[in-house]
């Protein structure tokens, strides 16, 4: 019966020695981890989070010299998914990054457009299309909607333009709950403007 | 009833796990026959009503169409066109309102029509000699759909598993939603037609056996079909009628009732043998091959709080509310269901048009349905599961998918619900089930879409940076090179002008040869760009300009001679390092 025990324990031990080491070495060898948080990373790479990119913040976040709250287009649930990642503490977004946004892309006004280029130089996943002195467009599709091409234009007709919901893309929303009326109508009523206040 | 292989009481049936047994209330519609609804002052015809892409518009306003023409082309193979109703013109293409739970708008082709429903002429196609390739195509740009409801493009499940073939086509009559009674009036009046739609389908696919399965509460449907199946000898179909029970008329339900197939998880019926459609697709099949009809035009039953509940032939685009006008709507309506009462969608308006999935509108009152009672929690007691046709486990996808769990949600098979209502329909607590799966679905589908882009953007963003580092050490690179090129054509020149004499340090220096270069090169520019007012000269003022000119060229060669004696005398020790950069 010991020597059950014994084995048993010391197999134990064996195998949590033999995990604990397979973790460290497969952790020192490709950083899965860089990659793991960048996939949780919106991949906008508008900048926001204060580096060049969504890879670079990553690596900061990696290396524990950025927070997990610097990045506004992954909003909340963006944190919360890091911390349970990271297993950290949630914490609301920094707003000195920003702001969390309903999703745009950026639209040219072609008549406007000079085709200076610019645009096309500050776009950081290639999704404007247009060469020297012809009129750009943005392929709204690939648009991330990082906003980077809006400030270097020199004839202001950039504008980003929220992406409007359609019958395709259109969300059941979460159902509402009919709440059970357990007080007398004449209280329900009253409650109205006090919830509303 | 004369062959023993046709008599539906011999064949073996199967049973799929679950399902219910609502009130039918099919009698309100099913008596009268189907009659025609007036046409209409306007059409709206929206360019997306099938599975898969969204046809582009073949017509601009102002456009004159005809009944039949082609209005929106199929977009890709995934995608079905869609054709104007009757005759008239197209006054705009626009955004309207469409019958879609979520009030929103979609690109529709909006045609006034001119009363006199022209035809559009009659393609030649006889499908008898085309290839199945160009049948299915031909049914593509006839718009042909599943006509039960999924609206999913009937050419692309027109294809047998080549490895296997088609061991069972199955034709569904069995109607099981409570309410409607389309398919059952259509196979009562045109139950010559769709057989013959069905005969076509089974050569099509070259089907061993057909099945057309009926609901055991429509005895005229099934007498009809029979009657009509022996008229025509096709003796490998057989009308077979099954239980009723909801929901039999479930593609999966209804493979399984004859044919005791059981499809698994994510495969598709064709890998079994197996493939399902529903009777008015049958029908509609058979008029586009048979009579060069487009989809344009479909049964509807309008029931529930009406004065005259029925079935209506409706050209696709009528707008709803003529529809329930003709009906006559009853005081008491609060609200409008497309489809029937465990599967409906609630209508954000009357002002929708009738589209290819529309195949019921129900009104609503407070008498024929209670309103809902409060939700209260789920107390576990497996009713749910016990209902469920598709083998899931409602409970464990609405805890999930109501905790916004929706990894563990799809771990429950959330994708293999088929949203029948039966969960909800038993629930003691009242649980609005289905609302939630339907939310659970809709965002897993979001997040799929945006985890594609966020990858597709992460690609691009890779492939420019590297793209960026490329193009500068292609640069360098070039730059590099051009000097190579520049120093080698300096001391080629510098060999021709001066003789032999001493040219190494010149080379050494390579910067100072390319000044001198640029600067050869400028006067050359200069000299090609001389003034031309000096044509028509006279022979004392050309002898000027001459004198001029040869006073230029001394005073350039003594430049010339002093710009090289610099590069001579400068030391050349620390420049050619600056090159590098
Ligand atoms: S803030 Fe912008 S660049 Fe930074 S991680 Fe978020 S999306 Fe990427
Ligand atoms: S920066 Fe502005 S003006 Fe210049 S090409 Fe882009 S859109 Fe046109
Ligand atoms: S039927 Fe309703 S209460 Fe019962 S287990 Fe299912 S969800 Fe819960
Ligand atoms: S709605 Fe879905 S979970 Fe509910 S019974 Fe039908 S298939 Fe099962």
């Amino acid at each position: 019966m010991i020597s059950a025990l014994l084995v048993m324990a010391i197999g134990a031990i064996v195998l949590g020695a033999a995990l604990g080491w397979a973790s460290v070495k497969f952790k020192v060898e490709g950083d899965p981890l860089v990659d793991k948080i960048d996939t949780i990373l919106p991949q906008t790479q508008c900048g926001q989070c204060g580096f060049p990119g969504c890879k670079p913040y990553a690596t900061a976040i990696a290396k524990g010299e950025a927070d997990i709250n610097q990045c506004p287009p992954g909003g909340d649930e963006g944190v919360r998914k890091l911390a349970d990642l990271l297993g950290r503490e949630y914490k609301p977004l920094n707003a000195e990054h920003g702001i969390e946004k309903p999703k745009s892309v950026a639209f040219i006004d072609e008549q406007t457009c000079i085709g200076c280029t610019l645009c096309i130089q500050a776009c950081p996943v290639d999704a404007i299309v247009g060469a020297a002195k012809q009129m750009h467009t943005i392929v709204a599709d690939l648009c991330t909607g990082c906003e980077l091409c809006v400030p270097p234009c020199p004839a202001d007709c950039i504008t980003m333009e929220p992406i409007a919901e359609t019958v395709e893309t259109w969300k059941w929303r979460y159902p509402v709950f009919e709440l059970k009326p357990v007080v007398t109508t004449s209280v329900v009523t009253t409650d109205h403007p006090t919830r509303a206040a | 009833m004369g062959h023993t292989d046709r008599a539906p009481l011999l064949r073996k049936l199967f049973n799929f796990h679950g399902g219910v047994k609502p009130n039918a209330n099919k009698q309100q519609s099913a008596a009268q026959p189907i009659c025609t609804l007036p046409l209409s002052r306007e059409y709206v015809v929206p360019l997306h009503q099938s599975i898969g892409g969204t046809p582009q518009p073949l017509v601009v306003a102002g456009d004159r169409v005809l009944r039949g023409q082609r209005i929106g082309a199929a977009d890709g193979n995934v995608s079905s066109a869609v054709h104007a109703p009757t005759s008239g013109c197209v006054v705009a293409i626009e955004e309207r309102l469409m019958p879609h739970a979520s009030g929103l708008s979609a690109p529709c082709v909006v045609i006034e029509a001119d009363g006199l429903d022209e035809a559009a002429p009659r393609e030649n196609f006889d499908w008898r000699s085309a290839s199945p390739d160009a049948v299915r195509d031909y049914l593509r740009d006839a718009g042909v759909v599943g006509l039960g409801g999924a609206v999913f493009p009937s050419h692309l499940k027109l294809k047998a598993n080549n490895s296997i073939g088609l061991e069972t086509l199955i034709i569904n009559g069995a109607e099981c939603e409570p309410f409607i009674t389309c398919d059952d009036r259509l196979m009562q009046e045109k139950a010559r037609e769709v057989i013959e739609g069905v005969a076509l389908m089974a050569h099509l696919m070259q089907a061993k056996q057909t099945l057309i399965g009926i609901e055991d509460n429509k005895p005229d449907a099934i007498a009809a079909m029979q009657a009509a199946a022996q008229t025509a000898g096709q003796s490998n179909i057989s009308v077979v009628a099954i239980p009723t029970r909801y929901p039999a008329g479930g593609a999966k339900q209804l493979i399984r009732v004859l044919t005791g197939i059981e499809v698994p998880h994510g495969k598709r019926s064709t890998d079994y043998g197996v493939q399902c459609f529903n009777v008015g697709t049958a029908f509609a099949i058979r008029d586009a091959l048979e009579n060069g009809l487009s989809l344009t035009t479909r049964v509807v039953t309008v029931t529930g709080n009406v004065e005259r509940p029925g079935n209506y032939w409706v050209r696709i685009g009528t707008p709803m509310h003529e529809l329930v006008e003709h009906a006559g709507i009853k005081p008491g309506t609060e609200r409008w269901l497309m489809g029937g009462p465990m599967m409906g969608i609630p209508m954000p308006s009357l002002d929708v048009p009738v589209v290819k999935a529309t195949n019921c509108i129900l009104a609503g009152s407070a008498e024929l349905f209670a309103a809902p009672e409060p939700e209260m929690p789920c107390i576990r007691c497996g009713e749910c599961a016990q209902a469920c046709p598709a083998d899931l486990q409602p409970f464990e996808m609405y805890w999930h998918s109501r905790a916004r769990n929706f990894g563990k949600a799809q771990e429950y098979h959330l994708f293999d619900c088929i949203e029948c209502g039966c969960c909800s329909y038993v629930c003691p607590s009242h649980i609005p089930l289905v609302d939630y799966y339907r939310f659970a679905k809709s965002e897993i589908w979001a997040r799929e879409k945006d985890k594609t882009a966020a990858d597709q953007a992460r690609d691009r963003y890779e492939f420019r940076n590297y793209r960026i580092e490329r193009e500068k050490e292609e640069k360098a690179a070039r730059l590099a090179a051009k000097t190579a090129a520049g120093r080698a054509a300096i001391q080629a020149s510098q060999q021709t002008v001066t003789g032999d004499a001493a040219p190494s340090e010149t080379a050494d220096d390579p910067k100072k040869a390319m000044i001198a270069a640029a600067m050869q090169r400028a006067q050359a520019q200069k000299a090609a760009a001389q003034p031309q007012n000096t044509e028509h000269l006279t022979p004392a003022q050309q002898a000027e300009v001459n004198d001029a000119e040869a006073r230029r060229a001394r005073a350039r060669e003594l430049a010339d001679q002093d710009a090289q004696s610099i590069g001579k005398t400068s030391p050349s020790a620390d420049t050619p390092n600056k090159m590098a950069d």
